[in-house]
């Protein structure tokens, strides 16, 4: 543990400096700024779903659900895809049975036919926990048992958790959920044991089209970076101030 | 894997679109749960009243409220220990609490009102306490033995009682009760804060919510002191009348019920019931005229799928009902107790249409949730979030408030000799 | 006998000290704030156990890329990356690696109708990518049969079919 810590200060020192020298470069730093340099992380992970490239294959719900070890016969999902139709009238029809884990392969939306000629467009929109930067369900959690990591990561501790549910309600987003066995809330963690060793997460990874990307936001060189900061993106229910780090390109006026 | 249980799959319904992992999380427990803690405030209001304010009509009412409260007090836990998740870990808020989260101040809170309504109990009580110690000295048999123990933990080893030490059992008293009334509407408005700060939810989300929580509380208090404290006077008449029927002539004559205590607790009744539906409307008012985003589905609940367990059972039965039965006509026992049976209904109403109506909607505010109440369990999760678990909730105090009088008698006292000469 | 009227402070209080003696065993040395953020509110979100970012550290990777199969499926590979299901991941269909080959022996490899089915059956969706796929009615297209039998999912190419 001792040895670990060591190894994450170690980095962090090296990110915090390598992040901090053109800033200290021009002014003097009081120990305590200096300190919150080099505490701060030179990592900040946020992630980018083109929806325009989702074609509901649901490989990314079925990667994480056996990645992640969520039982896979269950709704309850970290990740999943949605599907909007609208039709002709301007109504919308949505659906994401079992959390889009087998992908959609029929017409039907909740039983009911649309025929394809009154359809107007359709698309898909994957979601995931929006690791915000002001997340609801850290700060409602009683005991600590939920937190943000330097890398803006919202983890969840299993060992601590007791299981109240209260900061499943915080989510205006519905990435929270009990898990099946341990009994203790449960949420996507952007893979935390893949991002930190330098992979893709399993969703990123599963995904043929590239609809799914993940990014650092302090590298400025980082192409998710580059999308978010050049081309117009949108995020979820941006009205709850949470600040949500899940970019979308394409969104539409009718996802929720 | 083994033992898959998905929480909140068995008893919710779905419908339209609803994201996938939206369930019917907090369920009839956590309806249990600001129902129970606003008793307790309630009854502790009411007790306050007589020793704060003075209100020497309430003074019978008072006594029996403040050991029913009493009664009421560990009962409030008990939902929350029964719907949480890992109920081993419930002890985890006091050891790391998070005070930016609502729930971390309880079990501080909790505690502190608990100390406070027990030290209450225990300077009203002391006197008793040290009678019944010195009367059970030098008889024998095992349960005197024990009984005479129990009194002697009891009275914490202050034997004085003399004028000058029971006069400042008074004072001490009236000071607890005063500080208790603040920690009570604490204890339970921020019950109304754990709702009202949860900003996902559109139905919660509101300022009043706390104050909401606090008058419900009182009116539910006071309407369950009346009932008990009738249904007991009214058996205990009923009881002594056997006796003498039996030529028992050692039994004295009980009055029965009050009728000058049952109609001034019911004029503080009315008094906080028009204070409750005041803000509840005023809450429905403000959502229906600013119509924001949320208000689409909110209607369609409230005015749709609700409609009857929120403005017939909640505001018509629970509500207008009993709020005229109390104003009109003449004040008969029958009556007031029918009525404030259906205050308490109203209430626990209330917190129903409030817990399980802020999650018969989806958070997409296009589908929506309904919530099957467990009746018969089948495993452990749907007794203790089913009607069974509520009902054991429900039934708890009562049994503790039976215990707790063969120490702490809340009524009647005088009449078997052991005189309090406290109060 | 001295004031009594302190009495329950007293027991209170010694309920509280052990409250305080019982936390300073059970709760990990390590809980704390851990966070520095630029708004300053890292109570409200780093407190917490810092073992806790370890644990998840450590949980087990099962899906290992493309990469890790081609170390000793090197033909498979090189044929699949030929093709238009290049941009498809080998464990999408053979399932997590995890570490095989020493655990598990043999992945277990989908070959239902279903699994095609999530990229090619048919949905007529204007502005979406799905409708430019190639895509069958799984009612009217060979039902029942398995699309291996005439389609190499390695090298989908129609015009090399068997």
């Amino acid at each position: 543990m001792s040895c670990s810590r060591r190894d994450f200060l170690r980095r962090s020192i090296k990110g915090g400096i390598a992040a901090s020298l053109p800033l200290s470069a021009f002014k003097f730093l009081s120990p305590a700024q200096a300190k919150s340099l080099v505490r701060e992380s030179g990592l900040r992970w946020v992630f980018l779903v083109d929806t325009t490239k989702c074609v509901g294959c649901g490989l990314c719900v079925k990667a994480c659900k056996l990645e992640n070890e969520v039982p896979y016969d269950v709704p309850v999902t970290r990740t999943w895809v949605e599907r909007y139709v609208v039709t002709k009238d301007g109504k919308f029809h949505a659906d994401s049975p079992m959390g889009g884990r087998d992908g959609f392969t029929e017409q039907k939306i909740d039983e009911q036919e649309i025929p394809p000629e009154e359809i107007a467009k359709a698309f898909f929109v994957p979601k995931l926990c929006n690791q915000c930067e002001n997340p609801a369900c850290v700060q409602v959690c009683p005991v600590g048992a939920t937190f943000q990591t330097p890398e803006g990561v919202v983890l969840v501790d299993r060992t601590w958790c007791i299981g109240c549910a209260y900061c499943i309600m915080a989510c205006p987003y519905g990435a929270r959920f009990f898990h099946p066995v341990y009994r203790v809330a449960e949420k996507c963690t952007f893979c935390y044991h893949r991002i930190s060793k330098g992979m893709k997460t399993a969703c990123v990874q599963a995904c043929p089209f590239g609809a799914r990307q993940i990014g650092n936001f302090k590298d400025e060189n980082d192409p998710v970076t580059k999308t978010i900061l050049t081309q117009r993106v949108a995020v979820l229910k941006d009205e709850y101030g949470t600040k949500p780090q899940v970019y979308y390109i394409g969104l539409d006026s009718n996802v929720r | 894997m083994s033992d898959i249980y998905v929480h909140g799959l068995e008893w919710t319904v779905k419908e339209l679109f609803t994201y996938p992992n939206e369930f019917i999380y907090w369920s009839v427990q956590i309806v249990m749960y600001p129902y129970m803690t606003g008793l307790v405030a309630g009854a502790f209001v009411l007790s306050s009243l007589y020793h704060v304010f003075g209100q020497e009509d309430l003074k019978d009412m008072a006594r029996f409220a403040l050991v029913f409260s009493l009664a009421l007090l560990p009962v409030a836990t008990m939902p929350l220990l029964m719907h949480l998740q890992q109920p081993f870990r419930a002890l985890n808020p006091m050891f790391t609490p998070h005070f930016t989260s609502a729930i971390a101040a309880f079990g501080i809170v909790f505690s502190t009102y608990g100390m406070i309504v027990l030290s209450e109990i225990w300077f009203v009580y002391r006197t008793y306490f040290v009678e019944q110690y010195l009367a059970l000295q030098g008889k024998t048999g095992a349960a005197n033995t024990l009984r005479r123990l129990v009194y002697a933990i009891f009275t914490l080893g202050a034997f004085d009682t003399s004028e000058a030490a029971v006069a400042k059992d008074h004072k001490a008293v009236k000071i607890l009760a005063g500080v208790g009334i603040p920690v009570a509407c604490f204890l339970h408005g921020y019950a109304g804060f754990i709702f009202g700060s949860v900003k996902a939810n559109a139905l919660w989300m509101s300022p009043l919510m706390p104050v909401i929580f606090i008058m419900s509380a009182v009116v539910s208090g006071i309407a369950l002191c009346m009932v008990t404290y009738i249904v007991i006077m009214e058996f205990k008449k009923f009881q002594a009348t056997l006796a003498r029927g039996r030529g028992d002539e050692s039994v004295q004559i009980i009055g029965g019920v009050e009728t000058d205590v049952i109609r001034k607790a019911s004029r503080y009744l009315l008094g906080f019931m028009v204070a409750a539906i005041s803000l509840e409307l005023l809450d429905l008012i403000f959502r229906g005229y600013t119509a924001m985003k949320s208000w689409d589905i909110l209607r369609s609940v409230m005015y749709g799928k609700d409609f009857i367990n929120i403005f017939v059972l909640q505001y018509g039965i629970g509500n207008l009902l009993p709020f005229f039965m109390l104003l009109i006509g003449r004040t008969t026992i029958r009556k007031t107790a029918i009525a404030c049976l259906l205050v308490l209904f109203g209430v626990f109403m209330m917190r129903w249409n409030v817990v399980i109506g802020g999650q018969a909607f989806s958070l997409s505010f296009a589908g929506y949730m309904h919530y099957k109440l467990p009746i018969i369990p089948h495993n452990i999760e749907t007794f203790k979030e089913g009607l069974f678990g509520a009902l054991t909730v429900a039934v708890t105090p009562f049994v503790i408030f039976y215990v707790l009088n063969k120490f702490v008698p809340a009524m009647n006292y005088g009449t078997n000799g052991a005189k309090l000469s406290n109060n | 006998m001295k004031n009594h009227v302190l009495r329950p402070l007293w027991a209170s209080l010694a309920i509280v000290a052990l409250v305080l003696l019982v936390r300073s065993v059970v709760v990990p040395k390590d809980f704390g704030i851990h966070g520095n953020r630029p708004d300053g509110k890292n109570f409200t979100f780093t407190f917490h156990r810092l073992g806790a970012i370890d644990d998840w550290k450590k949980f087990k990777v099962k899906y290992r890329g493309k990469q890790y199969c081609e170390e000793c499926h090197e033909e498979k590979v090189a044929e699949n990356m030929s093709s238009k299901h290049r941009i498809i991941q080998c464990e999408n269909c053979h399932g997590p690696a995890i570490d095989h080959p020493d655990n598990p022996e043999t992945l277990a490899i989908d070959r239902s109708r279903d699994l095609c089915l999530r990229c090619h059956a048919d949905l007529p969706y204007p502005g979406s990518h799905r409708g430019d796929l190639p895509a069958i009615d799984p009612e009217e297209h060979n039902p029942g049969e398995a699309c291996a039998d005439c389609h190499n999912p390695h090298n989908p190419n129609l015009e090399d079919m068997e």
